[in-house]
């Protein structure tokens, strides 16, 4: 989230996209109750089905799953057309007015560069026209044809309300009305948020549904202030948690990057990490890279971390691929190139896509080791439970090691929620059993593979043998022992560059936050974005004052926000080029003369001149970036892309399909299927009883929505005669189902370029262990293909066929 | 001693509190002629649904299984988001979900309803009750069963309005919401008030629940909802659960809320037997086993039921027999 679950009270419209907040996020979802209550905000909801968050909309529309960017795009062209732009705030606060290469173009779906044996794009000419001066030339006026705001123009002309009925199946009256209540919020008193979830990132061309949103909330002027921002709703307590500590194969801490094979030193690795400004006078935060990363190496090996062996930086793995992801983790497994597996607090049997080709590759192991506080599909995955897990035992050799671990009820340590919060919490009870803490387990791991390595020596020993590894008791670190070496501290005294005299942190002391941090060794951080969460102040997780001046919805003083106690991302923005808050009543911020003050921690250094230092600190430009040069593989502004299985060819070019620089693996080409075999298009969600695949564990969760069923229109349903409570087999290219049938009102066919497209919603919950019902999961039938820029797979876009059957047997 | 709790979001007093709805505070039970007039008048309370609000995420279906240590079963999906399928002796409360195409707008609207006991001002279901003192009403409108004194006789489903108490396959004793009286005893909101997360169920004295509904009213009537409105059925002397409706004007859309729910006929008129019933009765427990075949007649004990009791006298009552789905 750029603002938190508490701003969502400031709000004028919500608009409910790419999610269903009612649904998965109940208790956040009070705020969105609150806006409309106190402050007679609205509530939109786009969505393939009338969710539980559309039944208390003021407005729902209907679109086909996968064709957002079609939509949003379709909205930015209706509010340029129509003047509905937040002009002042366009022009100083994005690259609109940034002259852009001419090699650069887009036609027939695809921009320049394309190579189609490749898969992928040469994105050298996505990029600004670069002055003598070394900075990006500019035209303030937007008159030059190839600034961004022009080209911008041009890419959404094609996306009129009559193509985005064709290609979203969206009614032009339902998706006008849309765009008119949205186009609103133009002005600068009316705010929207966008609360978005899985059904934006969950497709191979995830990442643009999202930039689609944002550029519509930059043109409207709706980034950094109260009641805006593109808030995603995370769908575990400690997700954020996970991305910001790097628990990603190409991440280190704080989105650090893993270094790949081709930085083979310290200083490489760094040269193209200077993040130099591309316009005079601008921040670009990322210039401290070196800072964090050097702290980083100094928190992660101590006095084996020096200048002269690069900082440890050999003791890092290099990337030789852009990711070990998920999707390659298990295409590795199942081809025999990955022999053990240690599987944390997941659940990849009912998690992971093509369930077949899962358990396929669990199937090939030599061991399996699982650690989870409750019994799991992954764990048994071996076992035969009739339909639901048919699966010959005899013929699996894999060895697996079950090791129950806590839940959070049952251990102390902080969780960080959508809003960046790190919210401290203490152990409730004692964990039953022999579960033990996570923390436990992985230190017993280490310690007997380091004096395995002390013993027997290896390779390359040494990033073992020298992990930092200084707790209380080596054997169990402690959360707040942790929580500390996150924060940072300085290995020696710090002095002040001004006053050598000075010492601002004296050796072995917590810093205060980031900022203290250096790149000369002298201190050590874990992750640096969390710097602040406990220092000599104190566990600032543990703050627990709701205090709220003026009602703001800020709570500066309930817990700690990353980076730095910051609410809400961005929020010089909230103030125009003279510092006074674009809206009165709903101030973040202002310039006195020498320095911002208001309510939040400001976003930018405190006496940054409001018409000289631009509010997007962490962009080179300073400004945002509606036109993301080539940071993203496939291109620098979204264009309509269909989801690889789709029931109707893409209209810009029937040629293509899906997302055109997805990875795709040889070995699962051949099972896609096509709308001829599989005619309807699946997509695959949550339900508010359940949470994943834990609470079917729960004897009430389980009687609240006790067993499998997909959900279809009282149409598809007449065409293929299913009874509204029968049993109906749903099947794609890569497995089968047996389900409930829930014969709805809430899903409608859509009419997509001429053709009747028929959804088949299918919830997640189900699996063959806990006490609902034995059932399946949407992972039996999606398709094996990630996210072109993240590999997030694509679980929401994908065609099954359906047909009445009977009770699955429990014997096969 | 203090009044009627004014919220449920408060959170519990930390000093543990005697209860504050006794004897004293009744002003009908069940079967009975000459009740004496309470000792005082608590502020009536009320439980204040507002079903454009309501997600219907069952927080409330949670709460309440949860506080009241009851365990429904797990069923089957019969093609419908409402589970359990309807009331039992197990869940006192039920979301209950209806797909409803405005004609006015040809719109879908997905009608989501927390069905329980309204708590009436003019109870049906005590109205019915034979048994002394197995029903009673308390001065700040919570109308509560007390199942020691229930016969298992099931008038108070025939003279429930709303179709609400339920008998037990186990105990063959009525079981329906209690508007968490336990809790309202000791200061504290109804569990699923608390536990609603968009606040579209609260709690307080049935006057700050109406001017709150007013509240709500007017911002439904601002976008659109020109029948938004207040139910609390004067059929029924008024409700201690009321809700606020989108379209008041039609009640039964809401999964067959009746739109003018009275107490029937014939439980009007059997009122004026229960008296010489009631009176029976106490003759009953005086005359002890002389008459005990006359009036355990209609509500004679099974061959199960003779069991588990002997079972409950073997093991000193410690376990309830389990409910009928389990044993199914």
């Amino acid at each position: 989230m750029t603002n938190a679950w508490t701003d969502i009270k400031n709000t004028d419209l919500v608009v409910v996209m790419g999610g269903n907040a009612a649904e998965a996020h109940p208790c956040g979802f009070k705020w969105v109750t609150e806006a409309k209550a106190q402050r007679g905000a609205k509530l939109i909801v786009v969505d393939p089905r009338y969710t539980r968050t559309a039944s208390v909309a003021d407005f729902y529309a209907p679109i086909r799953q996968g064709t957002d960017i079609a939509f949003l795009l379709g909205v930015i062209n209706y509010c340029i057309k129509n003047d509905k732009v937040q002009w002042e705030y366009t022009k100083a606060f994005t690259n609109a007015s940034y002259i852009v290469k001419d090699g650069y173009a887009y036609s027939d779906g695809l921009f320049t560069g394309y190579d189609e044996e490749k898969r992928d794009y040469d994105r050298s000419s996505w990029d600004y026209v670069m002055g003598e001066d070394g900075f990006a030339v500019t035209d303030p006026t937007l008159q030059h044809p190839r600034c961004v705001w022009n080209l911008l123009k041009e890419h959404v002309s094609a996306y009129t309300p009559e193509m985005v009925e064709r290609i979203c199946g969206t009614p032009r009256d339902k998706f006008l009305r849309v765009a008119q209540m949205i186009s609103e919020c133009s002005s600068p008193t009316k705010t929207m948020t966008s609360m978005y979830a899985l059904g934006w990132t969950q497709h191979s061309h995830g990442a643009q549904n999202i930039r689609a949103m944002a550029m519509l909330q930059l043109i409207l002027g709706n980034i950094g202030v109260r009641g805006g921002g593109m808030n995603a709703l995370r769908g575990h307590s400690n997700i954020q948690g996970l991305t910001d500590l790097g628990l990603m194969s190409h991440l280190l801490t704080g989105y650090l990057n893993m270094p790949t094979e081709k930085e083979t030193d310290f200083e490489t690795y760094m040269s193209s990490r200077q993040f130099r400004p591309l316009r005079p006078g601008q921040t670009s935060y990322w210039q401290n890279y070196r800072k964090f990363m050097v702290s980083f190496q100094k928190s992660m090996w101590g006095d084996a971390a020096r200048a002269d062996n690069g900082w440890a930086y050999d003791y890092l793995p290099k990337l030789d691929v852009p990711a070990y992801d998920v999707l390659r983790v298990f295409e590795l497994m199942n081809s025999g190139r990955v022999n053990g597996y240690i599987c944390q607090g997941f659940n990849p049997v009912l998690a992971f896509p093509n369930r077949g080709k899962v358990t396929s590759a669990l199937s090939k192991l030599k061991f399996l080791i699982t650690m989870d506080p409750l019994e799991t599909e992954t764990a048994r995955f071996w076992e035969n439970h009739g339909e639901y897990n048919d699966i010959a035992t005899r013929s699996i050799n894999t060895e697996v090691f079950q090791l129950p671990t806590t839940c959070f009820a049952e251990e102390e340590g902080s969780l960080t929620n959508s809003g960046r919060w790190l919210q401290w919490h203490w152990q409730g009870g004692s964990p039953p059993g022999e579960a033990k803490h996570d923390t436990w387990i992985m230190a017993q791991i280490f310690l007997r593979i380091r004096e395995l390595y002390r013993k027997e020596g290896g390779p390359f020993p040494d990033p073992i043998l020298n992990l930092s590894w200084n707790y209380h008791d080596p054997n169990e670190p402690e959360p707040e022992e942790l929580a500390k070496e996150i924060n940072g501290r300085a290995l020696t005294d710090l002095r002040d560059p001004a006053d050598p005299n000075r010492v601002l942190v004296p050796a072995g002391k917590l810093v205060t936050n980031f900022s203290q941090l250096r790149d000369d060794g002298s201190t050590a951080c874990g992750c640096w974005i969390y710097s602040g969460c406990f220092n000599e102040a104190g566990n600032n997780m543990a703050r627990r004052d709701n205090h709220d001046p003026d009602d703001t919805g800020a709570y500066l003083g309930w817990t700690f926000a990353w980076p730095l106690n910051r609410r809400t991302l961005y929020n010089r923005a909230s103030a125009d080029l003279q510092g006074k808050p674009w809206d009165p009543s709903r101030k973040l911020l202002e310039w006195d003369g020498t320095k911002w003050t208001g309510y939040d921690v400001p976003d930018i250094a405190p006496n940054a001149r409001p018409d000289q230092v631009m509010p997007f600190i962490m962009n080179q430009e300073g400004v945002s970036r509606l036109f993301s040069r080539g940071l993203m593989r496939d291109g620098p502004f979204p264009s309509h892309m269909e989801p690889f299985e789709s029931p109707v060819a893409n209209v810009f070019n029937p040629r293509m399909r899906g997302n055109p620089v997805a990875r795709i693996f040889q070995s699962d080409v051949a099972q896609f299927g096509t709308s001829d075999e599989f005619p309807f298009a699946a997509t695959s969600y949550r339900l508010t009883e359940h949470f994943h695949y834990w609470t079917k564990h729960n004897r009430v969760n389980a009687a609240l929505q006790p067993e499998f069923f997909v959900e279809i229109s009282e149409e598809l349903a007449a065409l293929r005669g299913v009874v509204n409570g029968g049993w109906v087999r749903v099947w794609s290219k890569r497995g089968s189902v047996k389900a409930k049938a829930v014969v709805t009102k809430r899903i409608r066919p859509l009419t997509c370029d001429g053709k009747v497209v028929h959804v088949v919603g299918i919830p997640l919950h189900w699996g063959f262990v806990g006490a609902a019902k034995k059932g399946f999961g949407p992972n039996s039938l999606s398709p094996f293909v990630g996210e072109a820029n993240i590999e997030t797979p694509s679980y929401k876009a994908f065609l099954v066929n359906l047909e009445p059957t009977t009770a699955p047997g429990v014997q096969s | 001693m203090s009044d009627s709790p004014r919220t449920a979001v408060s959170n519990p007093p930390v000093q543990p509190m005697a209860s504050n709805l006794g004897q004293g505070d009744l002003i009908r039970r069940s079967a009975t002629d000459e009740l004496p007039p309470p000792q005082r008048q608590l502020t009536p309370v009320a439980k204040l649904i507002d079903v454009s609000k309501c997600i219907g995420c069952k927080a409330c279906q949670s709460a309440c299984v949860e506080w009241n240590d009851t365990t429904p079963a797990v069923g089957e999906n019969v093609g419908a988001y409402t589970n359990p399928h309807d009331l039992t002796e197990n869940m006192f409360t039920l979301m209950r979900f209806t797909e409803w195409v405005n004609p006015s707008t040809d719109n879908l609207e997905w009608l989501i309803r927390k069905d329980g006991c309204m708590h009436c001002a003019d109870p049906g279901c005590l109205k019915a009750c034979p048994a002394p003192g197995a029903i009673v009403q308390y001065t700040n409108g919570i109308v509560d069963f007390i199942h020691e004194n229930c016969i298992g006789c099931g008038y108070c489903v025939k003279g429930c309005p709303f179709n609400i108490p339920r008998i037990s396959k186990a105990d063959h004793r009525a079981y329906k919401c209690t508007l968490c009286s336990d809790r309202v005893a000791v200061g504290q909101g109804p569990a699923c008030a608390k536990a609603c997360p968009t606040q579209a169920i609260v709690f307080g004295t049935k006057e700050d629940m109406k001017r709150h509904a007013e509240g709500r009213i007017a911002d439904l009537k601002s976008r659109g909802y020109a029948n938004a409105g207040l139910y609390d059925p004067p059929g029924v002397g008024g409700t201690h659960v009321m809700y606020v409706l989108h379209h008041n004007d039609q009640p039964h859309i809401y999964a067959g809320l009746p739109d003018d729910p009275k107490i029937s006929a014939v439980v009007q008129t059997w009122k004026g037997l229960t008296k010489y019933v009631g009176l029976a009765a106490m003759g009953f427990m005086a005359a002890g086993s002389l008459i005990h075949g006359v009036f355990t007649r209609p509500n004679r004990v099974s061959r199960e039921d003779e069991e588990n009791a002997e079972k409950l006298v073997k093991t000193g009552g410690a376990e309830p027999p389990p409910p009928a789905e389990e044993r199914a």
